[in-house]
């Protein structure tokens, strides 16, 4: 005997093409032409952090730096979704995610320029830290999950992978987790095509990330990643599908930018590639739709640009102020601080390694 | 009541259930099968499927479903079936449990209890029989915990769920039923960070912990030596005082562990020894270890393990030094 036992099948998703041409039908009911304009500025002011992050970089003053350039979209788009009360489970390049949610442009710039203290104020705001380590997050997320269903607050989880990150191991257990412990948790996979130098053809034989989801038992969907509507829609269905249990959303977007300020694209990508992922680019498209409906202009462009440089200028120039007391390395390790490692701080602060200006060159 | 060890954990895993509604056991085969040793019988019964929670086969699962639990609101208990299969969860332990609070200044803290089972000696397969408390303990942020007996294992474990860190609960498989011991009903705590002087004497110091506690104590019973035993219940963080003051009375150290020789406690504790007590020495730092070598499989375990004859040779070396 042979039968079918089982059949699976993922759907595409787009509102917006990349005209700035929407599909009524599908446009997400909470989504006015003011929400619109709201969410355009944040795509903005998370594009303009990225590029001042880079050039802070480049003279020294930041630390390496994984940019979001073209995956504002994804970002706000699954952000703005969430409720306050839901949980923000980031990766390492989730900055427009984490401004949205409330971090303030001050604790990011310490952030970046290298201070753990610009992550104290990601608990109030229902966000975890960056996580560096691919994948490690995810079953993080799934436990957080677990303990808001087992406390019953009605929250939600959301958190992100890359196309690379869904290689993992922890990718796997994460998703296999989730699905049987049927926790109210929303996996998206920010599919930018690239993983460093390696294209998605050679990370993965599937013909989508989004079916790795079906094995683990959850409801899959793929939507154009560089359309802030879709993706916003497809992540408001997936929290509301919670109670249910857990969804997975791969959202097709693209890496413009390099994958860290130590990496050079120009060795494993045509310059072609990049244009024409360029035409698709996810704020453009909004910026056309506003203008055909006489919402936007050039005017208006600028005065946003201008708002939001000043607004940037003035974070980065409180975080230069910003102090580090290297006695927090020591004494936040552990809930009190044991005597051998006390021991170890006392000997450094009293050896004058920590006193600014004397190290001898 | 007299208790082995298994009865001792699981009475302090049954004691930190009942008081903390947010302790949740989680694991493979902890619940209907109460554990492949038997640590958590019964519990499942007692608290439910949604605190005593039977997971996929998935180490990294468990300790970082673990983790996010943790970092949410709960006191997660979780356990690894044997230590050699751990290092899956390597990752999780070292870069997320014991990175997460100092990542975030205190913002967010990982309160967990990491139980797993560890040494050899009981004729096991491969990868069952391992000594890791060194791994854990080498980049900080994990309290690393190894208790030698019954009373103090179920102390340290309800101390441990006190605490808001996470701490790895090491339980050497050989002394699971090994022996009886007075074991009260009720809460209490053994502190953690520091150590229980096993014997007193004034001639050598001995230091060890887990499953050579009985094996010193039998060479030092044989050899009639007026020797201080040390056991140190926690390896991490290191109770470098009782250590100190112990060798500055006798001026002999010998350590001894189950765990390979190289890189291991004993070399950390003989170099904060040659630091602070050198002059204090009547003799050189002698430690008695596991070959620098992988755990081997049960038929060589006789000449891998460290047992009395091992150790009684090296009082006799230390002692005519």
């Amino acid at each position: 005997m042979i039968k079918n036992v089982y059949s699976g099948s993922v759907d595409y998703l787009q509102v917006m093409d990349e005209n700035g041409k929407v599909d009524g039908a599908l446009r997400p009911t909470d989504i006015g032409d003011d929400k619109l304009i709201e969410l355009y500025r944040w795509m903005s002011l998370s594009r303009a952090v990225d590029a001042k992050v880079i050039s802070l970089q480049r003279q020294g003053r930041a630390t390496t730096y994984a940019p979001l350039l073209g995956q504002e979209a994804t970002q706000i788009g699954t952000a703005a979704a969430m409720s306050a009360k839901d949980i923000l489970v980031p990766n390492f390049r989730q900055h427009g995610s984490l401004l949205f949610r409330g971090l303030s442009l001050y604790d990011f710039f310490v952030y970046w320029k290298g201070y753990e203290d610009g992550l104290v104020s990601t608990k109030k705001m229902n966000s975890t830290p960056y996580i560096v380590p691919v994948s490690t997050h995810l079953v993080h997320a799934v436990g957080i999950a677990f303990t808001h269903k087992y406390l019953g607050t009605g929250a939600s989880v959301l958190t992100y992978v890359g196309d690379g990150g869904t290689s993992e191991g922890d990718f796997y257990e994460a998703l296999n987790f989730a699905g049987v412990m049927k926790v109210p948790i929303v996996f998206v996979i920010e599919n930018n095509q690239w993983a460093i130098s390696t294209p998605v053809r050679k990370q993965t034989a599937a013909s989508t990330l989004a079916q790795k989801g079906i094995a683990a038992g959850m409801v899959c969907t793929q939507v154009d990643g560089n359309d802030v509507m879709a993706v916003y829609k497809a992540t408001k269905e997936s929290l509301a599908n919670t109670p249910k249990g857990p969804s997975l959303i791969e959202c097709l977007t693209y890496r413009l930018s390099f994958h860290t300020t130590s990496d050079d694209p120009t060795k494993y990508r045509t310059e072609a590639e990049v244009e024409d992922w360029k035409k698709r680019d996810p704020i453009k498209r909004v910026r056309l739709y506003l203008e055909s409906k006489q919402l936007w202009n050039a005017s208006k462009q600028q005065t946003m640009e201008d708002e939001q440089l000043k607004t940037i200028n003035g974070a980065v120039s409180k975080a230069d102020t910003f102090k580090p007391d290297p006695k927090s390395m020591f004494e936040t390790l552990y809930s009190s601080i044991p005597d051998t490692l006390k021991d170890e701080e006392t000997d450094a602060l009293n050896s004058g390694f920590w006193q600014e200006g004397t190290n001898p060159v | 009541m007299m208790s082995n060890m298994v009865a001792a954990i699981n009475s302090a895993l049954d004691i930190s259930m009942e008081e903390n509604k947010n302790a949740v056991i989680l694991g493979e085969d902890v619940g209907r099968d109460g554990g492949v040793f038997r640590v958590t019988e019964r519990l499942l019964d007692k608290y439910g499927p949604d605190r005593v929670i039977d997971t996929p086969l998935s180490e990294t699962g468990i300790i970082g479903t673990a983790i996010g639990m943790a970092l949410s609101g709960l006191h997660p208990i979780p356990e690894i079936q044997f230590a050699g299969f751990m290092y899956l969860a390597f990752d999780q332990l070292i870069s997320h449990a014991a990175r997460y609070r100092t990542r975030t200044r205190s913002t967010w803290s990982v309160p967990m209890v990491v139980r797993t089972p560890v040494s050899g000696g009981v004729k096991t397969l491969e990868h069952h029989a391992e000594s890791p408390e060194a791994y854990y303990s080498h980049s900080g942020g994990l309290m690393v915990v190894e208790p030698s007996n019954p009373y103090d294992a179920k102390g340290l474990l309800i101390k441990a769920m006190h605490m808001q860190d996470p701490v790895l609960f090491l339980e050497p498989t050989k002394l699971y039923r090994l022996f009886r011991q007075e074991v009260p009903d009720g809460s209490y705590e053994v502190p953690i960070g520091k150590a229980r002087i096993a014997r007193q004497g004034n001639v050598l110091t001995i230091i060890t912990y887990g499953t050579m506690v009985h094996v010193v104590e039998e060479a030092v019973s044989k050899k009639a030596v007026d020797a201080e035993i040390i056991d140190l219940r926690t390896i991490n963080p290191l109770d470098e005082k009782t250590v100190l003051d112990s060798v500055e009375k006798t001026g002999r150290v010998l350590i001894v562990h189950e765990a390979q020789l190289s890189f291991g406690v004993g070399a950390e504790i003989a170099a904060r020894i040659a630091e602070k007590a050198m002059f204090k020495l009547n003799a050189p730092i002698m430690r008695v270890a596991a070959p620098s070598l992988p755990y081997p499989f049960p038929g060589y375990e006789q000449f891998y393990v460290p047992n009395v004859r091992k150790v009684s040779m090296a009082i006799d070396k230390i002692m005519s030094a």
